[in-house]
């Protein structure tokens, strides 16, 4: 868990872009997939992205490792819309109580395509962007109050701490013959117990970590900051390729015939 | 001293009657303190729990009172003639728990942090930065290096840093090495010692193992509680001196006295062909789970491998190893709380009593009557609001009486805290019924995690001499330790475990 915080010496091009700008560039693209349910512009829009992978110093295994919940997610609401959706042009297969039909398949299609193509960005953010460095560009570039983000960002790094401390709750209560097993009312309770051992190190934590930032000074109303951050030409061409990749998505499917506005489709 | 090239300034401190009752409480904390500290003193402080010795450094750091609407201060407490709040950055302060001594994940940027807020400008903090890891020992280290790899004799040293490059007049220790092992309170020390003489800043040093700091501090001042009624201040002056005319309060309060090796009981004889009850072959241990990797499973890379050993009934065995070891893991993969990454961990029928001869497969309430794991840190491993409670959760969820309990109660001193929240409880009581608690469900094997980490004399030899007892009552104890006065009260064998195999499988960079 903590480990995944960190961005374990990933060298590649666009960690050095700052992370407003890949931010900005990933909130267009999101958006445009999200306004239309055609597969022209979802698969226009993953195409693009999966060639930008390198740059964020993803491989497709690294991406499946990452990302699989959210892959296999997308695949799945893709079947399911494919079966479930009312049947248009031909029936492609017909197992009495569910079929697919060529209008269906292409519907689960665009719908896979989509979620693949919204989740991606995601995932190459989060690949590539140190949280630091994300807070500072939030504070220093957003004009974000920093105690609000420097905050959130010691909080962060507890959360890691508290999925540790959670396994080690788990086996000090086993050891106190407090198990996992019986019925589901009692394992809910052995849960429940559980979390609010974690609450109580969590709030004790906290509140020493706290003192730990006051002690340092933090919660004054002017600071400077080590680290500055800046944008430089790299940051125009993330906005750029940001701005590209939404208009050629939305610029195929109109030509292609397949744009359509979510709301309009549900009608 | 250099206080002039380094540009720190050392603080004086003053306190005159001060005073600080915490909100909601009836007693002082704190009661007539009348301190006097030069710049550039150095300052052990001393006294039984509840004296206020960390209200005072709270105070001092200006961290106190912040949100305490009803709190009370009396009399005046200043640094440099001036109210600590209102001198933000002229005190730096250092507390127990390494993992809350950090604040941000790469190494330079926790440095920076505090230099930050006190606005220093850009350049300037990262001189300071280079400065202050350099002279706590750290320099060697990328400015990028996860805080979160350090050990935790890194991560005090690390907090020092962090302190040095605010440039602070005044630095306060809260028991900085009370959660270290040996080579880690040296570690510590030292650095604290070298920055001291570069620097020539005042230290106000609270640490109950007084021999740690005796040579690097010219004062000792004993505080007595608030809740006494009287004055603050029960002794003050030099090292050696107030020792000696101190030393029966001190021993009382359960202070580590230099040269004072609190008595224990010894074991009667040790059966050298007992009963095997547990036992390791070719373990490898690992603290994590198998992850998920797309559709495969992978195994966790071992901490350590290859470990032998045998627990035999009314044997003591002392698992001791540097740090990152794997001493921990071990000893809870041993007692069926963690699933051995390979080789196995065998119960004699003698411990299993037809429960199979694998432990981790165990039910919890079949585990607990056979091997009992008391954590390192006790509120781990509570589960009610009662001290009593606490003592018979174990009884009742086998189905049993409370003889046992009242035996323990006795025996460790809990009997007039059984209406307490275990939360409420001091250290070392806490420390106490965890070992009971443990003990209630009267298992054969008994496995200790640093049962001595943090422990005041007082309790450290009330340990000592319980487990001894035990062993000749024929209970087998596991325990990992550094502290080898307690070893030496238990005997038995002792499992040293090297330093852990670098990690050589994890070769594909990024990979998480």
């Amino acid at each position: 868990m903590r480990q995944e915080l960190t961005l374990h010496g990933n060298t590649a091009l666009l960690t050095r872009a700052n992370p407003l700008a890949k931010f900005v560039a990933v909130f267009l693209i999101s958006m445009v997939l999200a306004l239309s349910i055609d597969w022209v512009s979802a698969s226009v829009a993953l195409l693009a992205e999966l060639a930008l992978f390198p740059l964020a110093g993803l491989t497709l295994r690294l991406v499946w490792q990452r990302g699989w919940p959210l892959i296999l997610a997308a695949a799945l609401g893709g079947w399911s819309t494919a079966i479930l959706s009312a049947d248009s042009g031909s029936v492609l297969l017909d197992v009495g109580v569910w079929s697919i039909s060529e209008g269906s398949l292409t519907l689960g299609l665009g719908f896979m395509l989509r979620g693949l193509a919204i989740a991606m960005p995601a995932v190459l953010l989060m690949s590539c962007t140190d949280p630091t460095d994300l807070a500072d560009a939030l504070a220093q570039k957003a004009r974000l109050p920093h105690r609000f983000v420097l905050g959130t960002l010691a909080a962060l790094r507890l959360v890691g701490l508290m999925a540790e401390e959670w396994q080690t709750i788990g086996m000090a209560r086993r050891a106190r013959g407090v198990g996992s097993h019986g019925n589901p009312m009692q394992r809910l309770r052995a849960t429940l117990g559980q979390s609010f051992g974690l609450l109580v190190q969590a709030i004790r934590r906290a509140s020493r970590l706290a003192v730990t930032m006051e002690a340092r000074g933090f919660g004054g109303n002017t600071r400077t900051w080590a680290r500055e951050s800046t944008y430089s030409v790299l940051d125009i061409w993330v906005v750029l390729g940001g701005v590209l990749i939404a208009a050629s998505a939305v610029l195929s499917a109109v030509s292609a015939g397949t744009w359509s506005f979510v709301w309009l489709s549900r009608n | 001293m250099g206080a002039a090239d380094t540009g720190v300034r050392p603080a004086a401190v003053t306190a005159q009657g001060w005073g600080w009752r915490h909100a909601g409480r009836t007693q002082p904390a704190v009661r007539g303190l009348d301190l006097d500290i030069r710049p550039g003193e150095r300052v052990l402080l001393l006294g039984p729990s509840g004296s206020g010795k960390s209200t005072l450094l709270h105070a001092l750091a200006g961290v106190l009172g912040g949100e305490e609407d009803d709190a009370d201060e009396t009399g005046s407490l200043l640094v440099d003639g001036a109210a600590p709040r209102s001198r933000r950055g002229r005190a730096g302060l250092m507390q127990q728990d390494p993992e809350t001594q950090v604040v941000l994940s790469r190494l330079g940027d926790d440095v920076a942090f505090g230099a930050e807020n006190l606005a220093v400008p850009r350049d300037e903090i990262w001189t300071r930065v280079h400065e202050a890891l350099e002279d706590v020992g750290l320099g060697h280290l990328p400015l990028n290096h996860p805080t979160s790899a350090l050990s935790g004799g890194q991560k005090q040293r690390l907090a020092l840093a962090g302190i040095l490059a605010m440039r602070p007049g005044l630095i306060l220790l809260d028991e900085p090495t009370a959660n270290l092992d040996p080579a880690g309170v040296l570690e510590v020390r030292d650095a604290v010692g070298r920055c001291l003489d570069k620097t020539g800043a005042t230290l106000i040093v609270v640490e109950h193992r007084v021999a740690v700091w005796k040579n690097m501090v010219d004062r000792i001042v004993v505080l007595q509680p608030g809740s006494s009624g009287q004055d603050a201040v029960f002794l003050d002056g030099p090292p050696d001196r107030v020792l000696e005319q101190a030393r029966k309060m001190l021993i009382a309060a359960g202070v580590w006295v230099p040269g004072y090796v609190p008595p224990t009981r010894s074991r009667l004889d040790e059966q050298n062909s007992s009963r095997l009850l547990l036992s390791a072959q070719d373990l490898a241990v690992s603290r994590e789970t198998p992850r998920r990797r797309g559709f495969r499973t992978i195994a966790p890379e071992p901490v350590q491998v290859g470990i032998e050993a045998e627990v035999r009934a009314g044997q003591a065995l002392t698992v001791t190893g540097p740090n990152g070891a794997g001493k921990s893991t071990f000893a809870l993969t041993l007692a069926g709380l963690l699933k051995p990454v390979d080789g196995t961990v065998t119960a004699s029928n003698d411990l299993s009593d037809g429960g199979g001869p694998d432990p981790y497969s165990w039910k919890a309430d079949r585990l607990i009557s056979r091997i009992g794991t008391v954590f390192q840190e006790p509120e781990h491993q509570f589960v009610t609001a009662k001290v009593l409670d606490e003592l018979m959760f174990g009884p009742r969820h086998l189905g049993r009486g409370s003889e046992r309990v009242d035996e323990l109660l006795e025996r460790l001193r809990l009997g007039k805290l059984v209406d307490a929240n275990p939360y409420t409880l001091s250290g070392g009581e806490k420390r106490r019924l965890s070992v009971a608690t443990v003990l209630a469900a009267h298992p054969k094997v008994l496995v200790l995690d640093e049962p001595t980490f943090g422990q005041d004399a007082a309790t450290w030899a009330e340990l000592a001499s319980f487990l001894s007892e035990l062993l000749d009552e024929g209970t087998a104890v596991v325990s990992v330790t550094h502290d080898q006065e307690f070893s030496a009260v238990l005997g038995g064998t002792e499992l040293r475990l090297g330093p852990s195999e670098p990690a050589t499988a994890r070769t594909e960079a990024g990979a998480a």
